[in-house]
């Protein structure tokens, strides 16, 4: 069969082009030009080829905030995945509790990124905030603006709060999902809780699962509003995680140059564990 | 031997089950039939153990087991949907029950195979249930409650999710599987067809009531009213609300229906006859036939058969019919109604038989 040309087609996809064009790739591109050259203002910019690159793999400041940050978001999924499902197998299946549970839940959600980090900024100041008070009036040195410990568990005490949520969530679909009979085989067969946990609701949790591991991996990987606002990376570096660490160089010394090779570096590793998420929820499907 | 002693459900202010007694005895074949809803599932789950009475007890070989947990009693159960723990495999899902009550594993291995072999699922034992079909995973189910080896084993539609062919294929099987083992085989159906097929006993379902209970022949051929007749019907019974005058039934346009000679000693009033679909024909049976003009509303053609549907007066009729029969609507069709065939029914409802009348 021969195939019909039309080249007004173009003009269908042209305002999509548009679109990419100025919302992706003309910025992009701004980076990569800015990440090969050097300026010393006037806009005036020199050629430097590869060496920011090299500049950003040698320095230990770089890897020192990629292992913080990854340091951090193991604990964080150490945390909120166990802690999930234990609250999801533990919300009420029907009757009043589960709106009041659900919306309990979304409340975390629904409050603006930088909201928290002032909720927790406050909270846990040791002078006037609720927590920080008496966490010291109970005996404990506690002090996350000096305290490099203190502010690591301030920051994942608060991501644990704002996300553990979503976990929650996602895990009480997959719970909902399941049928009554599975309950009743299980309790006419005889079956532990543990044994209906380990091979029915875990099971059947999978897939949920899977998303939200993936979807908080992703997301406290690239974290930057909530501890921005609460220790601003400090004290010290010691929760400078990538993405603060970005800014820093960008805005905080303006060196425009390094910067942009640190965003292209950070935006390839996202892109990355994006095609890890994809390939592995593909697979997962394609195994079903 | 399982009892129920009027046992009653009621959930909220609904009542699932009202006053039901039941004796099924070992080795015995009993389906529980009813439409949706009618309370198949929470008898079921009360012959389990799954729920207790609100009141009533339920007995086991003479020992009262009302309130007892269903891990205690030696009970397996097959649901319409296919249950099977997801991420073990078939040979895992078969041997669980056995594993939970901590028998040996050469003992679970032969048992396991013996199973798989019976229900053909050897060459699946090491795949997971969801890689299997729809009649393999219902299979597994199966085969786990073969295995379990339990004194009563409690169907709840287990076919009615699987294609035509191999629900005729396990249907004839079901039954055999666990004859020999001495068990109380409980099957519960929405369809008359497969009730009939089946055999054993049959307690008919409506609203959470047991209207009848007998071998299911007789339950079908002598329902004791008209709810019992109406559940046992696919398609739906003929009926028509008809007075009695003397020795004929009055039908609509002058025709008259004769009563059936042993009941001709019942007194003159309104009564309910019902009939099969198979039961109005075409042509004139035999001599006693009564001929009726009837307008056709729709014919479904079923392979070698035809409905037919009809109105007549006020009912709607089928006729089960030979052959593929091309009516139009609204073509007037005359078509015969057998006197010998005809259940009839008083006022409340009740089946009135020469039995009945002698009493």
């Amino acid at each position: 069969m021969d195939k019909t040309w039309n080249n007004k087609a173009w003009f269908l996809v042209l305002p999509m082009l548009v679109l990419v064009a100025f919302s992706a790739v003309i910025p992009l591109m701004t980076v990569v030009n800015y990440s090969v050259q050097d300026t010393f203002g006037n806009n005036v910019f020199f050629w430097a080829s590869t060496e920011w690159f090299e500049e950003l793999l040698h320095s230990d400041r770089f890897w020192e905030a990629m292992v913080r940050n990854l340091i951090f978001s193991f604990i964080i999924l150490a945390i909120e995945v166990p802690l999930g499902i234990f609250i999801a197998l533990n919300m009420p299946k029907k009757g009043w509790g589960v709106p009041v549970c659900l919306v309990l839940m979304a409340l975390p959600l629904l409050i603006p990124w930088n909201v928290v980090g002032t909720i927790w900024q406050v909270f846990g100041r040791n002078d006037i905030g609720l927590l920080g008070y008496y966490v010291n009036a109970l005996g404990f040195n506690y002090n996350y603006v000096q305290d490099p410990f203190d502010a690591w568990v301030t920051v994942i005490v608060m991501d644990v709060w704002h996300w553990t949520s979503l976990v929650v969530l996602l895990c009480y679909a997959g719970l909902v999902s399941i049928p009554d009979a599975f309950y009743q085989a299980a309790k006419i067969d005889g079956a532990s809780r543990w044994a209906v946990f380990r091979y029915i609701q875990l099971p059947k949790m999978q897939r949920v699962l899977l998303i939200a591991v993936l979807l908080r991996f992703m997301d406290s990987f690239m974290i930057y509003t909530e501890p921005f606002v609460v220790t601003g990376g400090g004290p010290g570096n010691s929760t400078t995680f990538l993405s603060i660490d970005l800014v820093k160089t960008a805005l905080g010394q303006f060196d425009l140059g390094p910067a942009a090779a640190m965003s292209l570096v950070y935006f390839l590793i996202i892109l990355l564990l994006s095609w890890v998420f994809y390939t592995v929820m593909t697979n997962y499907d394609a195994e079903r | 031997m399982l009892e129920l002693r009027n046992v009653t459900k009621t959930v909220g202010a609904q009542e699932h089950i009202r006053d039901v007694s039941l004796t099924l005895q070992h080795g015995s074949l009993n389906v529980l039939l009813g439409p949706t809803l009618s309370g198949k599932t929470s008898l079921m789950r009360l012959m389990a153990g799954l729920d207790a009475p609100t009141s009533g007890s339920v007995w086991f070989d003479g020992k009262d087991v009302t309130g007892q947990k269903v891990q205690k009693r030696n009970v397996a159960m097959v649901y319409q949907q296919f249950i099977n723990y997801p991420a073990m495999t078939v040979y895992e899902n078969i041997a669980s029950p056995l594993r939970v009550a901590g028998v040996e594993q050469a003992r679970i291995d032969k048992e396991v195979r013996n199973a798989a072999a019976l229900l053909k699922l050897t060459p699946y034992l090491e795949r997971t249930p969801l890689s299997l079909s729809g009649g393999q995973q219902q299979r597994t189910a199966l085969a786990r409650a073969i295995v379990k080896n339990a004194s009563l084993v409690l169907l709840d539609e287990p076919l009615a999710n699987l294609d035509y062919k191999l629900r005729e294929e396990l249907r004839a099987e079901l039954p055999k599987m666990f004859a020999a083992t001495g068990t109380i085989f409980v099957y519960a159906t929405t369809e008359p067809h497969e009730a009939l097929l089946l055999g054993g006993n049959t307690a008919t379902l409506s609203e959470g009531r047991v209207t009848q209970f007998g071998p299911t022949v007789e339950v079908f051929r002598k329902p004791v009213d008209l709810v019992t007749a109406r559940t046992f019907a696919d398609p739906p019974l003929n009926a028509i609300v008809l007075s009695k005058k003397g020795s004929d039934f009055l039908l609509e346009g002058g025709v008259k229906l004769p009563v059936p000679p042993e009941l001709n000693g019942i007194p003159d009033a309104s009564y309910t006859i019902g009939f099969q679909p198979h039961h109005l024909s075409l042509e004139r049976p035999n001599a006693s036939a009564v001929p009726v003009r009837a307008k056709v509303t729709i014919t479904e053609i079923t392979g070698s058969e035809s409905f037919v549907h009809l109105d007549f007066a006020d009912a709607r009729w089928v006729m089960l019919a030979h052959g593929i029969l091309d009516f139009e609507t609204d073509d007037e069709v005359e078509v015969f109604i057998d006197p010998r065939h005809i259940m009839v029914f008083d006022q409340n409802g009740r089946a009135v038989t020469a039995s009945k009348l002698a009493a």
